[in-house]
């Protein structure tokens, strides 16, 4: 489980995230929704701690991440997977490679345990015939497919996941939605997810965190979101056309 | 006409700290910190030194040579047409010729176009690597991605580079000679015993030495500027230029203070 609590963020005097605080459970996809410039990656990598807190705690089960020492903090890394918004994957190693990256350093496993661990990874999300192809000759899906494989490596306690769907087609962005369901409930990982896409947010969230101009605005589930009582949640989920007319359905058949 | 208030602390931020060059002395020095611990796993160490010699070292070595020979016949002509004096002995344009391929040419002249290639080579790729958070993903990790990244190349280029100093010295010495051999500007005879002419042993361990520096200065520096590139694309161009237009000039600056205390 992580828990933050009045957490508060400032770029040379600007403030990005105004006290904010949340519980993310294990086994549930949590989302951190909002406009692009609304805080949610700053959010994201503050608790993961690639950024720091100006104020506020943000708890790892009962570590409080804020006290932990450089050494204290790696180790806590290594229970923590992520997939960034571009898949990040390293462009010198192929995507194979790109899964046994973080075994090889925190692991002691055999040549042939790794190589059948990575294989396992890409298996789990759905690869098998592109072991041995570079990031390059990937395509976007497949990409974030290689990012997730990545992530769990490691057996992470905790999942991150900044815009997963950014770039696909909305058919490859459901298949991704579902991958990281699925893995958050088979082993009750703890998952945070940055995204925009209201297909997300109706299938995958089980919680929601509706940032608006680095305040925490809105929180609940994707059953209640509909019908929030939050304008400028409502503007943002129904800023196109087509959710317009769906709204217009939805009220007309309430 | 509005009024903007500025405070102390963002007027430095902006204006001052960052394009300060105290600032990026003490960043400077912060990021080697960072790079010198020891590696987490030797293996994967010793494999990346490997790589990054065949990439950095080894795949210099047709440029390198194709510049020495050239250097090495120019320096053969540029000495013949400026020794007129029939007092002179001809054996001295080989004594000339190899003295200025050991004390410069070979070591400053090879390291300021290294400065260009392998410069520009490693703050892209590293720069590159921060745009596309890459680098954040080693973090993410738990990995020491400036100890990853940066130290097997500054190793590498450090100890391997002084290799490529003497093979440009041999093939600058072979360009004149293939010069003399070809159009009989001088005997072939007065060239080799210029070149055995009052040869000083450490003169090659002085340009070896200032070698190992220049290399350590454009790997550390590159690395340096690519490791904090930022602003897309644009950022990572920017940051080669600053790399090699930085580094040439700490190229020059230990060049004067070496050969002072060396020699």
């Amino acid at each position: 489980m992580i828990t933050i609590k009045n957490i508060n963020k400032s770029f040379e005097g600007k403030q990005a995230l105004y006290d904010i605080s949340a519980t993310y459970k294990p086994g549930e996809c949590s989302l951190v929704i909002g406009a692009s410039g609304s805080g949610k990656t700053v959010l994201l990598k503050t608790i993961i701690g690639l950024m720091e807190a100006d104020s506020g705690e943000i708890f790892y089960g009962n570590t409080l991440l804020n006290s932990l020492n450089a050494k204290e903090k790696k180790r806590l890394r290594r229970e923590i997977g992520m997939l960034f918004q571009g898949s990040a994957l390293f462009d010198f190693a192929n995507a194979q490679e790109n899964v046994i990256f973080p075994l090889n350093f925190f692991t002691n496993m055999s040549k042939e345990e790794k190589l059948e661990r990575a294989n396992f990874c890409l298996e789990r999300v759905g690869l098998t015939n592109v072991n041995k192809k570079y990031p390059s000759e990937l395509s976007g899906g497949m990409q974030k497919r290689v990012g997730i494989a990545r992530a769990i490596a490691l057996n992470p306690k905790y999942l991150f996941c900044d815009e997963p769907n950014s770039g696909l087609d909305p058919h490859t962005s459901i298949k991704i939605d579902n991958l990281i369901r699925e893995i958050t409930q088979e082993y009750n990982i703890t998952t945070i997810i940055n995204t925009h896409d209201m297909n997300s947010v109706m299938e995958i969230g089980d919680k929601i965190v509706f940032i608006h101009q680095g305040h925490k605005s809105w929180e609940g589930s994707n059953k209640e979101i509909f019908h929030a009582d939050n304008q400028a949640l409502n503007d943002f989920i129904f800023a196109s056309k087509m959710a317009q007319q769906l709204k217009g359905c939805t009220v007309g058949t309430r | 006409m509005e009024l903007k208030f500025v405070t102390l602390r963002d007027f430095i931020n902006r204006n001052t700290l960052k394009s300060n060059f105290f600032y990026h002395i003490g960043h400077y020095f912060l990021f080697l910190g960072q790079v010198f611990r020891k590696p987490e796993k030797w293996r994967i160490f010793v494999k990346n030194f490997f790589n990054e010699a065949d990439k950095l070292v080894i795949n210099s070595i047709p440029l390198i040579a194709l510049i020495s020979i050239f250097i090495g016949a120019v320096l053969v002509i540029q000495t013949s047409s400026n020794m007129t004096s029939p007092l002179l002995p001809k054996m001295y344009i080989g004594y000339m010729a190899r003295e200025s391929l050991i004390l410069e040419f070979s070591s400053t002249m090879v390291c300021l176009i290294l400065a260009g290639k392998i410069g520009s080579n490693i703050s892209s790729e590293i720069g590159t690597m921060r745009i596309t958070e890459q680098i954040d993903a080693m973090e993410m990790m738990g990995v020491n991605s400036a100890s990853y990244l940066v130290l097997p190349k500054i190793c590498s280029t450090t100890l391997l580079n002084p290799l490529l100093t003497l093979m440009s010295i041999i093939v600058g010495i072979i360009g004149g000679y293939l010069l003399v051999q070809i159009t009989g500007i001088i005997m072939v005879k007065d060239y080799i015993t210029g070149l055995r002419f009052a040869f000083t042993e450490y003169y090659v361990l002085y340009t070896a030495i200032k070698t190992s520096v220049f290399s350590f200065i454009i790997s550390s520096i590159s690395s340096y500027y690519g490791y904090y590139a930022n602003g897309g694309s644009l950022g990572v161009g920017r940051s080669s230029t600053k790399a090699i237009v930085v580094a040439s000039a700490m190229i020059l600056i230990a060049n004067l203070i070496l050969t002072k205390i060396m020699l």
